[in-house]
């Protein structure tokens, strides 16, 4: 009998491809015993920055919500964060996670109101959501009400395995906390890359990435397209959840103007993904490298990079609305992460 | 009694504000679906161009605004001709990208030009003067003359837009913009007009805005977003629907700050999402989205 064909995802290098991403990672973890403090701190911002993108990106890149109202989740998380630690007394590493699950299903209510909308109207209603979560918290007086409040020492010194770290590394507590936070930042970061990655390569993938080319045809083809979107708003609520907490954790000081800022957390965010590439996972990779690279140079110039950065979106959305990584793989034939299936021939190298 | 016949009178005159704000914004959604993130932005530029007119010719923010709308269509030409019009299309990600670049680039240029300070437009005694209904009520000339200035641009609109050959063309895009082109209407050409029109109404918006209170560079965005409430509300294409939206905004904000002053915003928000679970497609919707 002859061999039949098959379905395969990836190619001759995948495995390769897997290896040298595990020794990416591998480093990573391995980075705070001999890098500077500065890099840790800077990587820290990298990884949530790139967490929030791949984030937007299977939002909007995929799932077709196109939302200007993450910051709602960013500042539902790192309010949560405030209230479980502060008020419940929860260890933060698991005050991080229960924010996360937390945003999640706060982000059901949500979905109630700006599902009901499309397009534009979709994208105006999640900013206007966000806008109440921040008016609302604001009258929140045990954590500071409009003004804010601060995460006491105690809280942040004492996050679980800081007096391993700090006996392991010879460091001061400020340091172990540090180290701490960035393996929970590339945690939550290498996580959410891997996650991306499993959904698209999986049913639920070639669902999404059915509702992103044609949305009636989607449903014509037995897509239950309501049921899906619901599902990666509700799952990028979470994730987005989860950074939130993790982000002031860090900063130890929140308000409800920087927790729900759109500039900051989904204006840069959107950037972030149209600069590398909207609709694939190197493009936050990329775009979040860039955005660093742009901001530690320039940062310093004030209003002037801002105007650049606004400038750059305009271009890039223009000239280049694929990304970097869009003209990358176009010219090269170039994947990083293979989710495209391709039938195999019996006999053929798989 | 009398404290709630005050909140709903001057929230019927905010909201003749917000419809000022929104009713630039309602006739390029109407048209062209352009979903302008700067709106709010371009708005507190508009103010300031006022400003700089007023204080190098020694004018009156009346007299300044009439010469600056004149600029202001300019602007709004050129700024959809060169840069919206690459934007449009299917799919919404590029205007709202670009619009949001845009948005950036303007608020850190003010701030780069102007610095954060707060600025104001001083129309003299106009500003405090207010008329005596009896009972107790009375209403600012002020507040009194944005309404009516709201309801005079949007009879002034509807008028260009449907008594008007080029309002025929505004429709007949807004409607079905492959037909039009076949029928000989340059698309192009009608949404850099529709814009400049826009913007011509930002002046007026402006003017008040800046009369009315303080303003600076940063507070663009809040601006849109009562604009495109209203907008929403209103229903897309209908511009007595803005003028609605804008009033039922204004209202829900004088009434909560009435409850609570710190509810001011946040009632006016809940309004507008109670609305959209109610009605999504608006109250009087004209247009098919």
């Amino acid at each position: 009998m002859e061999a039949s064909y098959r379905v395969s995802i990836g190619g001759r290098y995948t495995r390769h491809l897997a290896l040298a991403g595990a020794l990416v990672v591998a480093l990573l973890v391995a980075l705070p015993a001999f890098a500077a403090r500065s890099l840790i701190e800077d990587l820290i911002f990298v990884f949530y920055m790139l967490a929030l993108a791949q984030y937007w990106n299977l939002l909007a890149g995929y799932a077709g919500l196109i939302s200007v109202g993450q910051q709602a989740f960013v500042g539902l998380g790192g309010y949560l964060l405030f209230a479980l630690a502060i008020m419940a007394g929860l260890d933060p590493l698991v005050a991080i996670v229960l924010a996360g699950v937390i945003a999640g299903l706060l982000a059901l209510p949500t979905a109630f109101v700006v599902f009901r909308l499309r397009g534009a109207y979709f994208a105006i209603g999640t900013w206007v959501v966000a806008e109440v979560y921040r008016l609302v918290l604001a009258q929140w007086k045990q954590l500071g009400g409009g003004t804010g409040t601060s995460l006491p020492p105690e809280i942040t010194n004492t996050v679980s395995g800081i007096e391993g770290v700090k006996a392991l590394f010879d460091v001061r507590t400020s340091a172990a906390r540090d180290m701490i936070l960035y393996w929970a930042a590339l945690a939550l970061a290498a996580g959410t890359v891997a996650a991306v990655y499993l959904i698209l390569r999986s049913r639920h993938g070639l669902a999404l990435a059915a509702i992103r080319d044609s949305e009636p045809a989607a449903a014509s083809a037995g897509v239950d397209n309501f049921r899906t979107k619901l599902s990666v708003y509700v799952a990028t609520a979470a994730g987005t959840g989860m950074v939130g907490a993790l982000i002031y954790l860090q900063k130890a000081r929140i308000s409800p103007d920087s927790a729900f800022a759109v500039l900051d957390w989904t204006a840069y965010v959107i950037l972030i993904v149209v600069i590398g590439g909207i609709g694939t996972i190197e493009g936050p990779i990329i775009g979040v490298l860039v955005f660093y690279l742009l901001q530690s140079y320039l940062a310093s110039f004030g209003t002037w990079y801002l105007i650049l950065l606004g400038a750059l979106a305009i271009v890039i959305m223009l000239f280049a609305p694929k990304g970097i990584w869009g003209y990358v793989s176009e010219r090269f034939g170039l994947v990083l992460f293979p989710i495209r299936r391709r039938l195999v021939r019996p006999g053929d190298a798989p | 009694m009398t404290a709630w016949l005050d909140a709903l009178l001057q929230g019927i005159m905010l909201g003749g504000l917000y419809a000022l704000f929104a009713a630039g914004l309602s006739l390029i959604f109407g048209i062209m679906r352009l979903v302008n993130l700067a709106h709010g932005d371009l708005i507190v530029l508009a103010a300031f161009v006022v400003l700089v007119v007023t204080t190098a010719l020694g004018l009156d923010p009346f007299l300044a605004a009439l010469l600056a709308a004149p600029l202001l269509f300019a602007f709004g030409y050129a700024l959809q001709f060169i840069l919206l019009n690459r934007t449009l299309g299917r799919d919404i990600l590029p205007p709202l990208l670009v619009t949001f670049g845009l948005s950036i680039i303007v608020q850190n240029g003010l701030l780069e030009a102007f610095s954060a300070d707060s600025r104001r437009l001083r129309a003299g005694s106009i500003e405090t003067e207010s008329l005596s209904l009896g009972g107790g009520l009375a209403v600012g000339v002020m507040p009194l003359l944005t309404l009516a200035s709201a309801v005079l641009a949007i009879l002034a609109l509807n008028f260009l837009f449907y008594r008007t050959s080029l309002g025929r063309a505004f429709r007949a895009t807004s409607d079905d913009p492959e037909t039009a082109q076949l029928m000989g209407i340059d698309n192009k050409r009608i949404f850099a007009l529709a814009m400049g029109v826009a913007m011509t109404v930002v002046a007026v918006a402006a003017l008040y805005l800046g009369m009315r209170a303080n303003f600076d560079p940063t507070i663009g965005p809040a601006r849109l977003i009562y604009a495109f409430e209203a907008v929403i509300i209103g229903g897309l294409g209908s511009l007595w629907g803005t003028l609605a939206g804008g009033i039922i905004i204004g209202l829900a904000q004088t009434i909560g700050a009435r409850i609570d002053p710190e509810w001011q915003i946040l009632a006016g928000h809940v309004a507008f999402l109670i609305v959209l679970v109610l009605r999504p497609r608006g109250l009087f919707p004209r247009a098919v989205d």
